[in-house]
């Protein structure tokens, strides 16, 4: 279990992250998910013990950062933020000096290795030096290497940005395996990165948290509007207009017409449905329905507008 | 302990992964060696003192090149937060890193035991002691220069600045005992004490003091200490 309690910390005058609380459950994915600049490496950061607090504290179970810190990393796998890896060194070497930095013996190394092969797919690359592997490749060394002392928990920073869209899934898999076992705490600035991989999301916006909970929780609790797309004939712009007075909950979006016919969407609370007012509005009319396409808010416009406001773009 | 060797042993292994050790040792080997060789020919000296007065000169460049890229290269990579976020001290890796620079430059001394070989076959009363102690001096040096050298490397993520702090810094100890002169009396023996040459000297005469040893110890170990200070400073950053 993680629980960051009241978490601030600043660099200088700027306030990256503050006063953050949530809790994570072991057996959970969670998605830290926040625009560019929101804070969530940052916070990542002072989970894993690079950073102190300014205030506030990280717990892991009954211990806590501020004074267990090499206990609470004996527990950690990390990926940094753009998976830093040495180079120049052999892949099973940099593999084997992780493990030794761990405590590991030979025998217990040796086990460990062939998992980390297994799960991350190195085989081909093992006794190749990490600079000269692929991007794709690089990402599983550097899950490999936070997996190596098979950590209970994993804190990966952006672990798929800049792969392509096969290694997103490939990582994503493994993570999502992973993820049966582990506490796992993956950042994105990208809903659908990581939105099909995760159980539960919090969302920052500007060091604070904005919402936190399952993508269904998540929608459910937005207040968004629903949006009618309808093509119609036969009716003139006046009459759609109208259409207003007759229907109260209904906005007009937007209204096109062309000389077949008329493009209007309409908008309403996202707890109403007035499908069928229109339609008998319509046939009142004797107007012709072309087509009728409802959508409403999703995720993504949760995530959109959780995070737009007060964005000043500061990355 | 145990974390430091394992720094220690990855950090040595890196150097001569790359070509940088071999160069390294080869360029010092060559230049040590023409001065060695000079000054042997030229005035027939039969002792090591040409070489003890040439390797501290030597040192002043080539200890900043080899420590430069140690935690500096750590910043610049970004693999100092994989680093500082392992369970290990930051003084285990500063120790483990200061370690492995510092073998470098003892191997680069091993090498110039050559001239030394040399010496015995073809020099007449040659003093093995003030060799020995020469040599003594010239590791401890090159102790502090590494530590100096490390030091720089933790102040910033470019190698080439790291490099030139460490210059600055070795050329400030080198040069101390030279400025005695401007230096009032109440202050010049403080001074004369802080200057490395003043313990080298000594030792290359042959006498070693735990006055001397005593400095070169502590020297030593302020800088690693500066240097664990200022790596464990980020957590503030
Ligand atoms: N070392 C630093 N010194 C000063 N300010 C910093 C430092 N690191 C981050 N910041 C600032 O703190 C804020 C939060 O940065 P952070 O890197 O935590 O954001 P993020 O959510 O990870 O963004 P991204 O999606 O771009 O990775 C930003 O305004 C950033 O400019
Ligand atoms: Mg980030």
């Amino acid at each position: 279990m993680i629980k960051v309690d009241n978490l601030s910390k600043s660099y200088g005058s700027i306030e990256a992250v503050k006063s953050l609380s949530f809790e994570i459950n072991d057996g959970e994915i969670v998605g830290f998910l926040g625009a560019n600049g929101a804070g969530k490496s940052t916070t990542l950061k002072v989970m894993t013990g690079f950073l102190r607090p300014t205030s506030g504290n990280v717990y892991v179970d009954d211990l806590n950062i501020l004074d267990h810190e090499r206990e609470i990393q004996k527990r950690i796998g990390y990926l940094p933020e753009l998976n830093p890896l040495y180079v120049d060194m052999k892949v099973f070497d940099l593999l084997k000096f992780h493990a030794t930095i761990r405590g590991m013996t030979d025998k217990q190394f040796k086990t460990a290795l062939e998992r980390v092969v297994h799960d991350c797919g190195l085989s081909g690359v093992i006794h190749r030096t990490v600079g000269d592997c692929s991007k794709g490749f690089k990402q599983r060394i550097g899950l490999a290497v936070a997996m190596i002392h098979d950590p209970e928990i994993l804190i990966l920073d952006e672990p798929v940005t800049g792969l392509d869209p096969n290694q997103i899934v490939e990582i994503r898999q493994l993570i999502k395996q992973l993820g049966k076992e582990k506490l796992v705490i993956m950042s994105s600035h990208i809903l659908q990165e990581i939105q099909a991989t995760v159980d539960k999301i919090i969302i920052i916006n500007n060091g604070e948290l904005v919402a936190e909970g399952s993508s269904e929780e998540l929608i459910a609790s937005a207040q968004g509007l629903a949006q009618l797309t309808l093509e119609i004939q036969d009716a003139d712009e006046n009459a759609i207009q109208e259409m207003k007075a007759f229907i109260p909950s209904l906005s007009i979006h937007t209204l096109e017409s062309s000389e077949k016919s008329s493009f209007v969407t309409l908008e309403y609370a996202n707890t109403s449905d007035p499908r069928k007012e229109i339609f008998d509005y319509a046939v009142k009319n004797q107007w012709s329905i072309l087509e009728m396409s409802q959508s409403k808010t999703n995720l993504e416009d949760v995530f959109r507008s959780l995070t737009q406001k007060g964005d000043q773009g500061n990355a | 302990m145990r974390n430091t060797f394992v720094i220690f042993q990855k950090e040595l292994k890196s150097f001569f992964n790359s070509p940088m050790a071999y160069i390294f040792l080869v360029i010092f080997a060559l230049v040590t060696g023409y001065f060695f060789t000079n000054t042997f020919f030229l005035y027939n000296q039969s002792d090591m003192r040409a070489l003890f007065s040439i390797v501290p000169l030597v040192y002043l460049f080539f200890i900043p090149a080899v420590t430069m890229g140690l935690i500096a290269k750590e910043k610049s990579v970004g693999t100092i937060e994989t680093i500082s976020t392992l369970p290990i001290q930051d003084r285990d890796v500063v120790l483990g890193k200061f370690l492995a620079g510092y073998s470098l430059i003892i191997i680069g001394l091993l090498v110039t035991v050559i001239h030394y070989i040399t010496l015995t076959f073809v020099g007449t009363n040659v003093d093995h002691g003030a060799v020995l102690s020469g040599y003594f001096g010239l590791v401890l040096l090159g102790g502090v220069y590494s530590s100096v050298g490390v030091f720089s490397s933790s102040l910033t993520e470019n190698s080439v600045v790291a490099f030139i702090i460490g210059v600055f810094i070795v050329l400030v100890f080198f040069l101390l005992d030279k400025t005695l002169i401007f230096v009032p009396d109440a202050l010049a023996g403080f001074v004369q004490y802080l200057s490395v040459d003043f313990h080298l000297s000594n030792m290359s005469r042959g006498v070693i003091d735990t006055r001397n040893l005593v400095y070169f110890g502590s020297v030593i170990g302020f800088f690693l200490f500066l240097t664990t200070r200022v790596v464990e400073s980020r957590k503030w950053g």
